[in-house]
C-alpha cells in the first residue's frame, strides 16, 4: 500500500483529496456508538416487565376495594336504621307506630318503612331456623329510613325526640360501621402504596445492576469517547436511550398484560352474571372494574416505569464516569 | 501551547514516578519523548490528554489552568488533542469509517457534513478500500493508520502518539513517521512517545528524555 507524497500546505493535506461521490453516498447509516447486544437487554426488559405487571395489579385491586367500599359506604351511608325493643307492659306496635310518624315529620327523609312482625321474625330464620313458633321470643322490630339526596336530617333532634317518647327505640346511624370501612379502605390503599414502593425499589436495583454490569463490559468505549472529548453528558446518553427504550418495552409488555387482564375481569361480570358465584362477587364488589381512571394509572405507570429505568441507568452511568476521571 | 512547572505524579501512596518537570510544547513544534521501559512516557502522556491529574505543580494548556477546569472544560480542551494509542483502542464493533468519524459524533455533528472528509482522510492514509471493514480484518499497519485518521479527522492543535510504531515493522514506522511529519507541516504539534532510536534518527526532532522520572529537554 503506498502513501500519499507529502503535501506543502497549510491546510489539512487530505482536503486536496476529493471522496468519490459514490462511496460518499452508498456509506451505511452509523452503527449505535453502545453496541444494542452489549446490554443485558432481554433480562432487564423482563425484569421491568414483571415488576410493571405485579404494580399494575396492585394499582388494580387497590382500585377495587376503594371503588366497593366507595359503593358500600355511599349505600348505608343513605339509609338509617331504628330498632324498637319489645318491653312488657308496651304495646310495641304503638312505639312503631309513634316511631314512623316522628321519623316522617322529620325533614330529610325520603322513605321509611317498618318490619312487620312476620317480616322481623324472618330475619332471624337463618339463626333459629324455620318452623320454629317465634310468639314468645322478644324480637325487636326494626324501622328502615332512607334518607333523601339532600343535606342530612338532624339526627340529635331525632334521637333526642326518640328517647322522650318511645324509650325502647334506639338510631343506628351506621357511624361507626362506615368508619370502620374507611379504616378498612385506608389500610388497602397504604398496603398497596407499600408494595408499589417494593416494586420500584426492586426495579431501580436491577437496573442498577444491569447498569453497572453493561458499563464494565463497554468500559473500552467509555475511555475511548473519553479521551476524543466525550462530556459526561455525551456517553450517559449513549447508554440512557438505550435504557429508556428497555424500560418502555419492559413497561409496555407488563402493563399491557395487566390491562388485558383486567378487561377480561371486567368481561367476565357479563358471563358470571346469574351464577351463584358471580352473584356473590358482584355483592362484594359491585362490578369488578377499575375504571377509566385505573387503566389511565397503568399507562401512566408503564411511562413511569421507563423514566426510572432512564433515571436510574442515567445516575449509574455518571458515578462510574465520576470514577473513570 | 502546554507548560509544565514543577510537575510532579505519584500513585497512591508510591514513590514519585514524574518529578519536577519544567517544559513546554510550542504551537507547530516537532518532538519526541523517549526514555527506557517504565520510565513514565505513558503517564507524562496522559498528564498532557488530562487524564491525569498531577500530585503537584502546575499545568496549563491553552492558557488555561488546568487544576481549575470543570469536566465540561477538561473535555473540551481534550478535543483540541488528537491521541494514538499503543494499542489502537479501535472500537470492535464499529466499520473504520465509524472509527475515523467517532470525534465528529462527539461534537455532535450532522454526519452529512462530514462523510465526505472522513472518506478523504481515509484515502490519504491509504484505507480507502478498507472504509466499511471493521478493526478485526485490518492489519496492525492498517489499525494504526485508522487510529492516527481517528486522532486528526477533528484538526487537534496537539498530537500525541504513544509508542505508534511500536506493532509494526521497521518499513512501515518509517511510513507511519511521514505521516505525522506532514501533519506536523500542515500546523499541528505533534509529540511521539517512543523508545525507538532508529525511528528517532530518522528525523532531526527535539528530544524530551525521560529518565528515573525526571525529563532532560534536547533542542
Amino acid at each position: 500500500m503506498s502513501m500519499t507524497e507529502p503535501i506543502e500546505a497549510v491546510a489539512e493535506p487530505w482536503d486536496e483529496l476529493d471522496a468519490p461521490a459514490s462511496v460518499v453516498r452508498t456509506l451505511p447509516a452509523s452503527a449505535p456508538i453502545v453496541p444494542k447486544n452489549s446490554i443485558a437487554g432481554r433480562s432487564l426488559a423482563v425484569v421491568v416487565a414483571i415488576m410493571t405487571f405485579l404494580a399494575s395489579l396492585t394499582i388494580g385491586a387497590t382500585m377495587v376495594v376503594v371503588n366497593a367500599a366507595s359503593d358500600w359506604q355511599s349505600d348505608v351511608g343513605r339509609e338509617i336504621t331504628i330498632q324498637v325493643r319489645p318491653v312488657p307492659g308496651r304495646d310495641i306496635e304503638a312505639d312503631v307506630r309513634r316511631v314512623v310518624e316522628l321519623v316522617r315529620a322529620t325533614p330529610g327523609i325520603a322513605d321509611v318503612r317498618a318490619y312487620t312482625k312476620e317480616e322481623s321474625s324472618r330475619l332471624v330464620e337463618p339463626w333459629l331456623g324455620s318452623g320454629l313458633t317465634l310468639e314468645d321470643l322478644p324480637i325487636p322490630r326494626l324501622v328502615v329510613v332512607k334518607l333523601s339526596s339532600g343535606p342530612r336530617p338532624d339526627f340529635t333532634g331525632l334521637r333526642r325526640a326518640l328517647a322522650a317518647q318511645v324509650v325502647t327505640a334506639t338510631l343506628d346511624d351506621h357511624r361507626r360501621w362506615i368508619d370502620r370501612m374507611r379504616t378498612m379502605t385506608r389500610t388497602a390503599v397504604a398496603a398497596g402504596i407499600a408494595v408499589l414502593v417494593l416494586v420500584l425499589a426492586v426495579t431501580v436495583l436491577s437496573v442498577t445492576f444491569a447498569t453497572r454490569g453493561t458499563m464494565a463490559t463497554n468500559r473500552p468505549i467509555v475511555e475511548v469517547l473519553h479521551y476524543v472529548g466525550a462530556t459526561d453528558r455525551f456517553i450517559a446518553g449513549q447508554f440512557q436511550r438505550h435504557f429508556l427504550t428497555l424500560g418502555f418495552k419492559g413497561g409496555a409488555i407488563g402493563g399491557g398484560t395487566a390491562i388485558i387482564l383486567f378487561a377480561l375481569i371486567e368481561a367476565s361480570n357479563g358471563w358470571l352474571a346469574g351464577t351463584a358465584g358471580g352473584d356473590e362477587l358482584a355483592a362484594l364488589f359491585g362490578n369488578l372494574s377499575i375504571g377509566v381512571s385505573g387503566y389511565v394509572a397503568i399507562l401512566l405507570q408503564i411511562l413511569f416505569m421507563a423514566i426510572v429505568t432512564a433515571l436510574a441507568s442515567r445516575h449509574t452511568v455518571h458515578r462510574t464516569l465520576a470514577a473513570i476521571d | 501551547m502546554i507548560r509544565f512547572e514543577n510537575v510532579g505524579l505519584r500513585y497512591g501512596l508510591g514513590p514519585e514516578v514524574l518529578r519536577d518537570l519544567n517544559f513546554g510544547i510550542s504551537g507547530h513544534s516537532f518532538q519526541f519523548l523517549t526514555g527506557p521501559s517504565g520510565a513514565g512516557k505513558t503517564s507524562l502522556l496522559r498528564l498532557m490528554l488530562l487524564s491525569l491529574r498531577p500530585t503537584r505543580g502546575l499545568i496549563s494548556m491553552f492558557d488555561q489552568d488546568t487544576a481549575t477546569l470543570s469536566k465540561d472544560g477538561r473535555a473540551n480542551l481534550r478535543r483540541r488533542i488528537g491521541i494514538v494509542f499503543q494499542d489502537f483502542r479501535l472500537l470492535d464493533h464499529l466499520t473504520t469509517y465509524e472509527n475515523v468519524a467517532l470525534p465528529f459524533r462527539v461534537l455532535g455533528k450532522d454526519e452529512a457534513d462530514y462523510r465526505a472528509e472522513v472518506v478523504e482522510l481515509l484515502q490519504w492514509v491509504g484505507l480507502g478500500d478498507r472504509i466499511g471493514a471493521p478493526p478485526a480484518v485490518l492489519s496492525g499497519g492498517e489499525k494504526q493508520r485508522a487510529a492516527i485518521a481517528r486522532a486528526v479527522i477533528a484538526r487537534p492543535q496537539l498530537l500525541l502518539a504513544d509508542e505508534p510504531t511500536g506493532n509494526v515493522d521497521p518499513n512501515l514506522g518509517q511510513r507511519l513517521l511521514r505521516l505525522f511529519i506532514e501533519l506536523n507541516k500542515s500546523g499541528t504539534a505533534v509529540v511521539i512517545a517512543t523508545h525507538d532510536i532508529a525511528l528517532m534518527d530518522e528525523y532531526d526532532a527535539r528530544r524530551l528524555v525521560l529518565h528515573e522520572g525526571r525529563l532532560h529537554v534536547y533542542d
